[in-house]
């Protein structure tokens, strides 16, 4: 699926040239794909066959769901880098306690 | 009717140290810190999962099919929110109140979804005949078997699930709850705005006061992608 962004320039604080929005069709594929996404996941709940495997199976599509979500309707994508940094980091950090609260209480390891 | 011409976005230059809006950069420093307050959250359900002494325990409770649609309208609200900002910016203020408009009542959809789920578990019944083979009774019947004198009897107790029931209840609705109240606050924050619209105070050059609510709203639903995988998905899955 080609994303195309509407094209207007403008400087930034770095003298980087920024995009603009994308359009109205790029927001609603990217509403679809995240009804896809969420279809599929529903989906694979019910293949009890997988067993342990749909851990990373889920995982890996609610990921994709979230880095839609934050790079075209946050417009991280387009947005300056900063943003995503402040964003990134309080994430990061987030997931880094997460998994130190698993590995305190031993689960899953 | 002929359109403003639209409000270039990221083109602006702001009289700071990094060129950037400062209300912006305190909104993400903000979500960066609510990745927190839910990271530790999510952390603490995980902890304490399966160690519940009594039920009912998810698989009791949770009804996949009402949540996926729940989601579903969520993940719906973000599409209307950000077609709301962009028609903003393209100086359509007819379009921004209509897709503002929708977000709301979607964000008030999720929230009714959530108070039905809630009333559903406080007032969960466990409710099976005797006759069912045990292999098709969760945990949390089984534990009821021994009413069971004969095969004709019908169990039938009230066990809601509230804060005070188990570690499920608590971390469960603790989590949610504060999702829930989040959301709530995003309900108000927009249709604040959509009535402000009428007074002028809403404008295609004052696009920012939207973009926030916005970047609020997207970071509510990111939340509940994650909720809804690890908590709901997770946690009813048989084969794990």
């Amino acid at each position: 699926m080609r994303m195309m962004a509407e094209e207007t320039h403008g400087q930034g604080a770095n003298g980087d040239i920024h995009t603009g929005h994308p359009t109205p069709l790029i927001y609603f594929k990217v509403a679809m794909s995240l009804c896809a996404i969420t279809a599929a996941e529903v989906a694979i709940f019910y293949v009890e066959a997988l067993g342990h495997g749909i851990i990373p199976i889920l995982i890996v599509l609610s990921a994709a769901k979230f880095i839609l979500v934050a790079m075209f309707y946050m417009h991280l994508r387009y947005d300056s880098r900063l943003f995503s940094g402040f964003f990134v980091a309080g994430l990061v950090l987030a997931i880094l306690v997460f998994i130190a609260l698993l590995a305190l209480f031993r689960v899953f390891f | 009717m002929a359109h403003a011409p639209a409000i270039a976005h990221g083109a602006e230059h702001e009289d700071t140290t990094t060129g950037l809006n400062h209300r912006k950069l305190l909104m993400w420093a903000f979500l960066g810190s609510d990745c927190m307050f839910f990271g530790t959250l999510l952390g603490t359900y995980l902890v304490y999962q399966g160690k519940s002494k009594v039920g009912p325990f998810p698989e009791d409770v949770f009804s996949i099919p009402v949540t996926s649609t729940s989601t579903f309208v969520l993940l719906m609200s973000s599409m209307s929110m950000v077609l709301a900002y962009a028609a903003l910016t393209r100086g359509s203020m007819k379009g921004f109140r209509i897709w503002l408009f929708s977000t709301a009542i979607l964000g008030m959809t999720f929230l009714a979804f959530q108070v039905f789920e809630f009333r559903e578990f406080a007032n969960h019944e466990v409710h099976f005949e005797c006759s069912t083979p045990l292999s098709e009774l969760t945990e949390y019947e089984k534990t009821f078997v021994s009413q069971c004198t004969d095969a004709s009897v019908v169990v039938e107790e009230q066990h809601g699930l509230t804060p005070r029931t188990n570690l499920f209840g608590t971390t469960f609705l603790t989590l949610t709850g504060f999702h829930g109240a989040h959301v709530t606050l995003g309900v108000v924050w927009l249709l604040s705005l959509f009535f402000y619209s009428f007074k002028g105070g809403v404008r295609p050059e004052t696009n920012l006061d939207v973009d926030l609510a916005a970047l609020y709203w997207h970071f509510v639903d990111v939340v509940w992608i994650v909720i809804f995988t690890v908590v709901y998905l997770f946690g009813v899955f048989p084969g794990i």
